[in-house]
């Protein structure tokens, strides 16, 4: 059984019911409550859940993040929204030196169940301080993990999945793709692993790696390659760390090429370290140099034709995919 | 000098006239572990600070000598169920909430029998067990965190109050004002207790703060505060009774600003160039929170110059037994690089 979904109600309902399944999780951030979230990702929870499990905080990122982090530690299992992950940066302090580190500081006593999730990355026309992707700066981090959904379907999977994992999650969502429809299966215990990614697209001639919003641009890229008769394989990475490694090295195994996908910065990216894990460990299957699909290495301008450029787009998929395949 | 002055027993503190020593009222027994305690932290730290000297313990060690009073006044006050949290000065926490002394010091060198197998170290140690949540070494992050341990005791509806330390420099990050902000708005079950030794760091407070008067920083908030001697066992104890019990009938937050004095450097590498040794001379002579309760056992006849003196040979003991396993407990294993990393 499924029905049709925007991302936006499947993170709502994963939290919805997750929060039906245990009293000791909660949502708090900027507007999370009466407000129904700047997003409306939580509409309909306040009412449900009241004030205490649903709470709307002052603008105090750092205070939140680390008040959430110490409720973590005494048994809560906090879901704390970052309205934009951009303003995560002002409470990175205590997302990574308390909740990141604190487990293998304490020889393993003190868990620190917390899901971190907001949306991520490029929005449109919000300018250089609103715009940028945080995967790889959490990915690089022990002790955490992060996740970044392209479907509705994992989006509520993968919420499910973080809010009852005990470790610290970063939950990367995209203000773009909020709005987006797809079949969500209805199961209330529809989990997906943390750690798997999903080939969303079977191939033969090359690999393409993505995740979050650019899973959409691979496959419309794949999509318009086919008819240049290149068959693309295209992996959404659904979790960045820890990384589906066993996926990607088969998948390039057997299509000899690759071009990786992310919003983010191209310096030390996710695409970086899916290059280096390629030529590590399959190195002797490639048959062109990996490409990587980044961000221009710029801050995101605002004017509308810059800002198109310096982003991902399916006509640079395509002349990457071009590139590796000598076409 | 503002910074001298400071160490001097604080006269505008309200309960100068109202407490007296003699007043407390507590048993033999109560008084006689209390003064137990303090010793045990003076003598462990002055183990700790020998071992550092041998280089058996690295990296920051930051020494608690001269504060005994105020963690071990304050533990005097609390119920089972109340957490303790504070920044990387924590030795002295860490044994007044009941903390192995040998597991301590076993950490501080770095091996496998310390309360973190030997990977947190002196600023990262930790006791579910004994409510001890760290030991922090980010100047201020355990404010937030005290606060939302707080958040957990009301959601929980367990009746605990979170005790959250910092110091005098600590006091002057962001985050303790987000923190106090919200602990006020949602009434949180949270004692703020600022430890201000006179300095942060090489920094004393009259040169890194506008105001020193601590206890008001929560005036904004609505946050009632109160400073006491924390060179005073009873000043410290009869604040935190206020404190815990002001919090515990669900007013919200407490704040607590306590003089103290640290003898030793902010660190084992500091020289302290940045204050006199007659200033530290004339506080260990004139305020030690040890001598001044010894004095007041043997004054008020609690107990005998013997009794007292059998308890310092039982202090000396465990330290020793502490310092002796430190030493021989063996390094981790190789095969813990990579455990506890995730759950």
């Amino acid at each position: 059984m499924t029905q049709t979904l925007t991302v936006r109600e499947a993170l709502r309902d994963a939290m919805a019911e997750e929060m039906r399944r245990d009293s000791n999780v909660f949502l708090m951030g900027e507007e999370v409550a009466q407000y129904h979230g700047a997003y409306k990702v939580s509409q309909g929870l306040w009412e449900e859940f009241g004030d205490k499990r649903v709470v709307d905080t002052p603008i105090t990122e750092h205070g939140f993040a680390g008040l959430g982090v110490g409720a973590a530690f005494v048994g809560l299992k906090p879901i704390v929204e970052f309205m934009t992950f951009n303003f995560s940066m002002q409470a990175i302090d205590q997302i990574i030196n308390s909740a990141a580190k604190t487990l293998y500081m304490s020889g393993g006593q003190m868990g620190c169940p917390i899901v971190f999730r907001g949306p991520n990355g490029a929005a449109s026309r919000v300018g250089a301080q609103h715009s940028q992707c945080f995967a790889s700066w959490y990915a690089h981090c022990p002790g955490l993990k992060v996740v970044s959904p392209y479907s509705a379907a994992d989006a509520k999977g993968l919420l499910k999945s973080a809010i009852r994992d005990p470790n610290p999650v970063i939950f990367l969502e995209n203000e773009l793709i909020y709005g987006r429809s797809f079949e969500v299966p209805t199961d209330e215990d529809y989990l997906i692993p943390l750690g798997k990614a999903s080939i969303v697209r079977p191939g033969k001639d090359v690999t393409i790696t993505a995740f979050s919003i650019t899973v959409g641009h691979a496959l419309q890229a794949a999509e318009q390659l086919s008819d240049l008769g290149i068959d693309a394989e295209v992996i959404d990475l659904r979790t960045i760390r820890p990384l589906d490694r066993e996926t990607i090295i088969r998948s390039v195994k057997s299509t000899n090429r690759l071009v990786s996908v992310e919003e983010g910065w191209p310096f030390a990216g996710v695409g970086s370290e899916i290059c280096t894990m390629i030529c590590e460990e399959a190195f002797d299957f490639l048959d062109a140099p990996p490409v990587r699909i980044a961000a221009e290495d710029v801050p995101l301008p605002y004017a509308a034709n810059l800002e198109k450029l310096a982003l991902p787009s399916v006509e640079k998929i395509i002349n990457a995919v071009k590139t590796v395949c000598y076409k | 000098m503002a910074a001298q002055l400071r160490a001097v027993k604080a006269v505008e503190s309200p309960y100068d006239e109202e407490v007296s020593m003699s007043q407390m009222k507590q048993s033999k027994a109560e008084l006689l572990k209390c003064y137990e305690q303090m010793v045990l932290i003076r003598r462990f730290e002055e183990r700790a600070g020998q071992l550092y000297g041998m280089g058996l313990i690295g990296g920051f060690c930051h020494l608690y000598i001269g504060q005994e009073a105020v963690i071990v006044g304050l533990q005097g006050c609390v119920q089972p169920q109340d957490t303790v949290i504070t920044g990387y000065r924590d030795h002295g926490h860490m044994l007044a909430c009941g903390m192995d002394p040998k597991g301590v010091m076993a950490e501080l060198t770095g091996r496998q029998a310390g309360y973190s197998k030997g990977k947190g170290g002196s600023m990262h140690m930790f006791s579910r067990e004994k409510n001890f949540f760290g030991g922090h070494g980010i100047v201020g992050s355990q404010v937030s965190l005290g606060t939302g341990m707080a958040f957990g005791h009301k959601y929980k509806e367990d009746n605990g109050v979170c005790l959250t330390f910092m110091g005098d420099g600590g006091i002057n990050q962001g985050q303790v004002y987000e923190s106090f902000n919200m602990a006020a708005l949602w009434k949180l079950p949270v004692v703020y207790i600022v430890e201000d030794n006179g300095y942060a760091m090489g920094t004393s407070v009259a040169r890194g703060s506008a105001s020193g008067e601590f206890h008001k920083r929560g005036e904004p908030y609505g946050i009632p505060g109160r400073v006491a001697d924390g060179m005073d066992l009873f000043a410290v104890q009869e604040a935190g009774a206020w404190a815990l019990d002001y919090v515990r009938k669900g007013n919200g937050p407490a704040l607590l600003h306590i003089k103290t004095y640290r003898y030793r450097g902010h660190s084992m590498s500091d020289p302290a160039n940045y204050r006199t040794k007659e200033e530290v001379e004339k506080v260990r002579q004139d305020h030690d929170p040890i001598e001044l309760f010894r004095q007041h056992i043997l004054s008020k006849k609690v107990a005998t110059e013997d009794a007292l003196k059998t308890i310092e040979k039982q202090v000396k003991d465990i330290v020793t037994e502490a310092a002796a396993f430190a030493q021989s407990s063996p390094e981790p294993d190789a095969g813990e690089l990579y455990t506890d990393i995730l759950i």
